[in-house]
């Protein structure tokens, strides 16, 4: 499969803290990439990366065939990429639907499209019961799904999820798989997704890459990364498998 | 979504604002007009905060320029305030976009941006103080009307019932063009941006356009509101026009309706302005020199609405009243 997604060489500091340091992996169209590892470990700081919410110091991000590396955050968007937040970010005043729908009108530039795509999303992730509520009066959970379903209206090529199974209840995140399964095999929906539960992460994944101390220790199959003895002592050794 | 008894009150409120010269005093049209100015000035400046979250404490800033620059093409060149009000939203904007680029290009946020647009309403009223052609600190006049003329529409000259339906219809207008933008694409993006400008950006929406937008659109209505000043009071001095008192007496109405809701700056401004009028007419009355008496009414306003009602009294109102159908909207 020729690589949708490809990361060469990535590097950011914050202040002296190497956050991200020299990392390559390639997130193959159609697949499901899961990028683990301990927390502080520079994941969410890659995602910022090939998002665009600031640039790297080296090292080059490909979407696609095309450079996307230095763009701002909406030129990522409108290139392709779908992103979440692990500190859930709703528009607390507007309705579940307005949300989705700002999320629509990424690609529609008519209200009346991007709403009837809107609604669409939400019966997708089942969130059309709540529609019209205020979004700051959602729980955690019902959060993480809004989170989903607005990056998922934007109609993205690459979806970047950052933990949207934390803190979510087993049957929660067993729904939560299903729909993910269901976007990527029915529709070819290419998912990078930062993951701690590793259950989630065993039964969706195609790939796992796996940072330590913003540095990639491993990368390949989820059987051979869990197998893989500096994965076992850096991460998995200290979380349930 | 407006509910039926919401649409049938403000029939009948428009229709008592369009019959209200044919009953009331002088007195009480004046206040009205006043009202209504206050009302116009809020529904600008909400544009910017309501809507797009971007806090300006220097809107007297835009509605000073728009009311000199109309002024002084109508003295000086005998341009006629609709046509000079053309040059005076541009001049407004232009001042307006130049605050934009600095603030969004420097990242300037929050209160630092507030300080900024402050700054420059500061600014102005010092050079305007010093601009002797305009009048300078001295203030600057248009020839009064006569009386016993007919009015004249044209060149905005003419009796102060003239100036109430002007003031009425921009009022509306205004109301309208909010109520449009804020149902539009455009709207939705902006309130993204107001209530979480990251996960905004990731959702395809450029800040920084859309938030030289909301600063260019605000800013020329609001000088719209400063072409009316002008012919309206037909004088105007630098310290009172770029005050930092005015440019909170264009807010407080918004604030105290509810800011970022489309009828707040109105009934605000139905609020606090007969209060105030109120307030310094019984300070009258009582025979009490106390300057400074309006000032302290709208801090006391501004704190009781602040602990009561953050939200404004039209959220609240609406609720209460039955008049909008989901809450927490606006409509
Ligand atoms: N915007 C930032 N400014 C300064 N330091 C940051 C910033 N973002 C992340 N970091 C630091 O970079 C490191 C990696 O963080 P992060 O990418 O959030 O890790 P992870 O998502 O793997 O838990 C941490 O030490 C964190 O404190
Ligand atoms: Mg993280």
């Amino acid at each position: 499969m020729a690589a949708l997604l490809s990361v060469s060489n990535l590097s950011k500091r914050f202040r002296g803290l190497k956050a991200v340091s020299d990392v390559s992996f390639e997130v193959p169209a159609g697949a499901i990439v899961a990028l683990i590892g301990p927390n502080g470990a520079g994941k969410t700081t890659t995602f910022n990366l090939i998002a665009g919410v600031f640039p790297p110091d080296e090292g080059a991000v490909v979407l696609d065939g095309r450079p996307i590396t230095g763009f701002r955050p909406d030129q990522a968007c409108a290139a392709g990429i779908g992103r979440t937040f692990q500190i859930v970010k709703p528009f607390g005043e507007l309705s579940v639907e307005e949300n989705v729908l700002v999320g629509a009108l990424a690609r529609e530039k008519s209200l009346a499209a991007a709403r009837s795509h809107a609604r669409t999303v939400l019966r997708r992730l089942d969130l059309d019961g709540m529609a019209q509520r205020p979004a700051r009066s959602l729980t955690l959970p019902d959060r993480k799904r809004l989170e989903v379903a607005r990056a998922l209206a934007t109609r993205p090529t690459l979806l970047l999820l950052d933990e949207v199974l934390a803190g979510l209840r087993p049957t929660e995140v067993d729904q939560m798989v299903e729909v993910l399964r269901d976007l990527n095999r029915r529709e070819g929906l290419t998912i990078l997704m930062i993951e701690h539960v590793m259950r989630a992460v065993m039964a969706l994944s195609d790939h796992v890459v796996v940072l330590e101390h913003g540095e990639k220790i491993a990368d390949g199959t989820p059987a051979a990364v869990v197998a893989d003895p500096r994965v076992i002592h850096s991460y998995l050794g200290a979380e349930d498998v | 979504m407006l509910t039926r008894r919401a649409i049938i009150l403000a029939v009948l409120l428009a229709a008592a604002l369009v019959l209200l010269p044919l009953v009331g005093d002088r007195y009480v049209v004046s206040v009205v007009t006043t009202v209504l100015w206050f009302a116009y000035l809020g529904q600008a400046w909400n544009v910017m905060m309501g809507f797009a979250g971007l806090l300006s404490l220097g809107h007297a800033l835009y509605v000073g320029l728009g009311a000199y620059v109309a002024g002084a093409l109508y003295l000086y060149a005998g341009v006629v305030p609709w046509v000079g009000m053309a040059a005076a939203m541009a001049a407004a904007a232009a001042a307006g976009g130049f605050i934009g680029v600095l603030g969004f290009r420097f990242r300037v946020k929050g209160v630092h941006f507030a300080l900024l647009t402050i700054a420059f309403a500061e600014v102005a009223r010092i050079a305007f103080d010093h601009l002797t052609f305009l009048g300078g600190s001295g203030g600057f006049f248009l020839p009064a009307h006569d009386p016993g003329m007919a009015d004249d529409l044209l060149n905005l000259r003419g009796s102060p019932v003239m100036f109430y339906y002007v003031i009425l219809a921009l009022t509306v207008g205004a109301l309208a063009l909010a109520r449009g933008l804020l149902h539009s694409r455009l709207g939705y993006q902006w309130l993204a941006i107001r209530e979480e400008p990251d996960a905004a950006e990731a959702s395809g929406i450029n800040l920084f356009r859309l938030r030289m937008l909301a600063v260019l659109i605000s800013s020329a209505l609001a000088a719209l509101g400063g072409v009316f000043q002008t012919f309206y009071f037909s004088t105007l001095f630098p310290e009172q026009v770029f005050s930092m008192g005015r440019s909170i007496e264009i807010i407080l109405p918004a604030i105290v309706g509810g800011t970022g809701t489309l009828f707040g700056p109105i009934l605000g401004a139905f609020i606090l302005t007969p209060l105030g009028e109120l307030l310094t007419f019984v300070v009258d009355q009582a025979g009490m020199d106390a300057p400074g008496m309006k000032q302290l009414f709208y801090g006391a306003a501004l704190v009781a609405i602040v602990v009561f009602r953050p939200d404004g009294v039209w959220p609240w109102l609406a609720d209460r009243l039955g008049l909008v159908r989901r809450r927490g909207e606006d409509e």
